[in-house]
């Protein structure tokens, strides 16, 4: 059976048209809450990046902090997260599901039984932010056995020798990191220059899927709709904390944000 | 899991970064994969460079002030009876204590690199304080990262930094200590490695900040050397090197040359802190079976929850308050190599009440953890054992601590 996520892009492909990937906390801001924000979003998203909650994040901005907080405080496990993804994977219209978070979680549950645990959850891919190249080798070759996706990050840093090497290691999708910055900063590279490295990932192999994360807002993602996808993250954290503090209801106003964001890639 | 002889610890990492096939390793970004590999290129081209060593150590010399003294604590030898109690007091150095060596170091690099910014965490506020210094020094513009927790405790550090013209930024998230601190600086230097240096202050984080710590503050166990051959003609042969220890800058410094004795004979003690003697919290991971976990790129014995959260600690010295623990030392309790206890927040100042009605030294908090327990175990040694403490710190910085613990007559102004 092919990947979850190879198949969406491949249909994709046939409505020429870029991958929206969503970012949001596991368990923010409860884990009921969290589950029906998955289930209303996956209206308008393609894949959804569910983000396991880390205390001491050393890549991610203010906004994405807040709500990996949110879900700490609340007393979230690893456990509450494989069913919050099982529960969504079950509802009609499921999407593809990217766990994204950090090594210590994965290593203090084992790496056997983390992926045991994905694949009977539906976890289609992983997002590992700090197991790069080449320390995640052994652990994307036991991803690939479970048939589950392990996307490689690259970012402006990345050396010429570097891109040929991740690129080659790499399995359906790629992740490339726009700018130096943490999660959530305003895009201060212009798009254009974005758009060469990506053209340069795209062109030492076509068939990978690209996708652009970090900085990608309302404001931004039109730019890059001629890509293979785009991840929105901090922006919808920022919707659900602002909706909390004007007592609003976040599934409803962070729908909203990924039908638009949607609309402007369409 | 073998230390290897003839070998500088720093440099027994296989080529990943690990030592002992399991601690440290560089679990970043991909965004810091670059600017790490060209400081690991620069540092191994520069320590073997013997026009950099001249520099540095006339650095050391002139302006930190090279070699602090090695003293006998005749009072509190006679007062505990037992073995000889001596003090290297590397509180000595320039600013007051050892972080002075590393963020020297980290300077000259930066400078020769053509970096114009450089950041760093702190916790007591010495690292902060030495790299605001250094920076000063060298004409770098100088970002220092501090938990809003040790900003309150850690005045007189605070004022200095600013002093020396260095930004504090304060860190209001988690537990608002130095963990905070040191995720918050590399957040930054994710955001701006490509015109910035980053200087972790103290022997954690990826291998590379592990290697020139170490590599740094070995200028410590270099100079005693010397000084124990001046005083008893040879290393002595039941000698006894106590340090605290935090991240565990001060007390690998300390040890680094003696490595390769056998521990028979130079025996090494470290002392981590174990909090508040009815608190379950502690910052001794080493002491109290904390598991391996992943803290701040590097693997290392830390304290965390079964998930993988990193726990809270605390302590009563900002420098020890941290839940994880240099892969070097990981590596030295697991080859056997160093014995690591744990000393509470009132043994601390028990020992600080000591020393300082004893001796005209002023231990700050963190090598009070050390001294209490050198002070326990003298007793029972025999007299010609030499005990060493390294006085890393100056308590200064303690000041308003001591004062609400202990009461004025303990603080004398400075």
């Amino acid at each position: 059976m092919s990947n979850p996520i190879r198949q969406t892009f491949q249909n994709l492909k046939k409505e020429r048209r870029a991958a929206l990937l969503t970012y949001t906390v596991a368990g923010d801001s409860s884990n009921k809450q969290s589950l029906e924000i998955l289930k209303s979003i996956s209206n308008y998203a393609d894949i959804l990046e569910v983000g396991v909650p880390h205390n001491t994040p050393v890549a991610d901005g203010g906004q994405i902090q807040t709500s990996a907080y949110r879900a700490i405080k609340n007393g979230i496990k690893m456990n509450d997260i494989f069913n919050i993804v099982k529960n969504f994977k079950k509802s009609k219209y499921s999407k593809p599901v990217i766990l994204m978070g950090y090594y210590n979680m994965i290593y203090q549950y084992g790496e056997n039984n983390f992926l045991k645990n994905c694949k009977k959850s539906g976890v289609s891919g992983l997002i590992v932010v700090d197991l790069p190249w080449p320390e995640n080798k052994i652990f994307s070759k036991k991803c690939k056995k479970s048939s589950i996706n392990f996307i490689q990050l690259i970012s402006p840093t990345t050396s010429k020798q570097r891109l040929k090497s991740i690129i080659k290691d790499s399995h359906d999708m790629i992740y490339y990191i726009s700018m130096l910055s943490t999660t959530g900063g305003k895009l201060k590279v212009s798009p254009r220059k974005i758009l060469i490295n990506y053209n340069k990932i795209k062109k030492i192999n076509p068939k990978k899927n690209c996708v652009i994360g970090f900085g990608i807002t309302e404001k931004t993602i039109s730019k890059f709709k001629n890509t293979d996808g785009l991840v929105v993250g901090s922006q919808i954290c920022k919707e659900i904390t602002r909706s909390l503090n004007n007592r609003q209801n976040p599934v409803i106003n962070v729908s909203k944000m990924v039908s638009k964001l949607r609309k402007k890639i369409s | 899991m073998k230390l290897r002889k003839r070998i500088p610890v720093i440099d027994q990492g296989d080529k990943l970064g690990f030592w002992g096939g399991k601690f440290g390793g560089n679990f970043v970004p991909e965004t810091l994969k670059k600017p790490i590999e060209d400081l690991e290129i620069q540092f191994n081209k520069l320590k073997k460079d013997k026009e950099f060593i001249k520099e540095r150590d006339r650095y050391f010399k002139n302006w930190i002030g090279t070699p602090t003294r090695f003293i006998k604590l005749k009072n509190l030898t006679k007062h505990i009876g037992g073995a000889q109690i001596w003090s290297k007091v590397v509180s000595d150095a320039n600013g007051g204590a050892h972080k002075i060596y590393n963020a020297t170091v980290h300077c000259l690099l930066a400078r020769r690199s053509g970096k114009k910014v450089i950041i760093g965490d702190t916790g007591a506020g010495y690292a902060g304080k030495m790299l605001s210094m250094a920076a000063k020094k060298f004409g770098l513009k100088c970002k220092i990262f501090m938990g809003a927790k040790d900003i309150k405790r850690q005045q007189p550090n605070v004022k200095a930094m600013k002093k020396n013209g260095a930004d504090v930024i304060p860190v209001y998230s988690g537990s608002q200590t130095l963990v905070d601190a040191v995720s918050e600086c590399m957040r930054y230097w994710v955001a701006n490695c490509d015109t910035t240096a980053m200087c972790v202050g103290s022997t954690v984080g990826p291998a590379i900040f592990v290697r020139i710590c170490g590599w740094s503050t070995s200028q410590i166990s270099r100079e005693l050397k010397i000084q124990l051959i001046n005083e008893f003609g040879a290393i002595p042969k039941k000698l006894k090197l106590y340090n605290c220890v935090g991240g565990g800058s001060s007390s690998f410094g300390f040890w680094n040359e003696f490595m390769d004795y056998d521990k028979k004979q130079v025996e090494f003690i470290g002392v981590e802190a174990g909090g508040p003697a009815k608190s379950k919290r502690h910052a001794a991971p080493l002491t109290y079976g904390s598991k391996i976990g992943i803290l701040h790129g590097a693997a290392q014995y830390v304290n965390q929850n079964n998930d993988g959260q990193i726990e809270e600690t605390e302590s009563i010295s900002a420098g020890l308050d941290y839940p994880g623990i240099s892969p070097l030392h990981c590596f030295l309790k697991d080859t056997k190599r160093a014995r690591y206890t744990a000393a509470s927040d009132e043994e601390a100042l028990k020992a600080y009440q000591i020393v300082t009605k004893y001796e005209n030294l002023r231990p700050s908090l963190e090598p009070s953890h050390a001294f209490s327990v050198a002070i326990k175990e003298a007793k029972k040694l025999s007299e010609d054992t030499i005990v060493v403490i390294n006085s890393c710190g100056d308590a200064y910085k303690d000041k308003k601590i001591l004062e609400k613990k202990l009461g004025k007559k303990y603080v004398k102004s400075n």
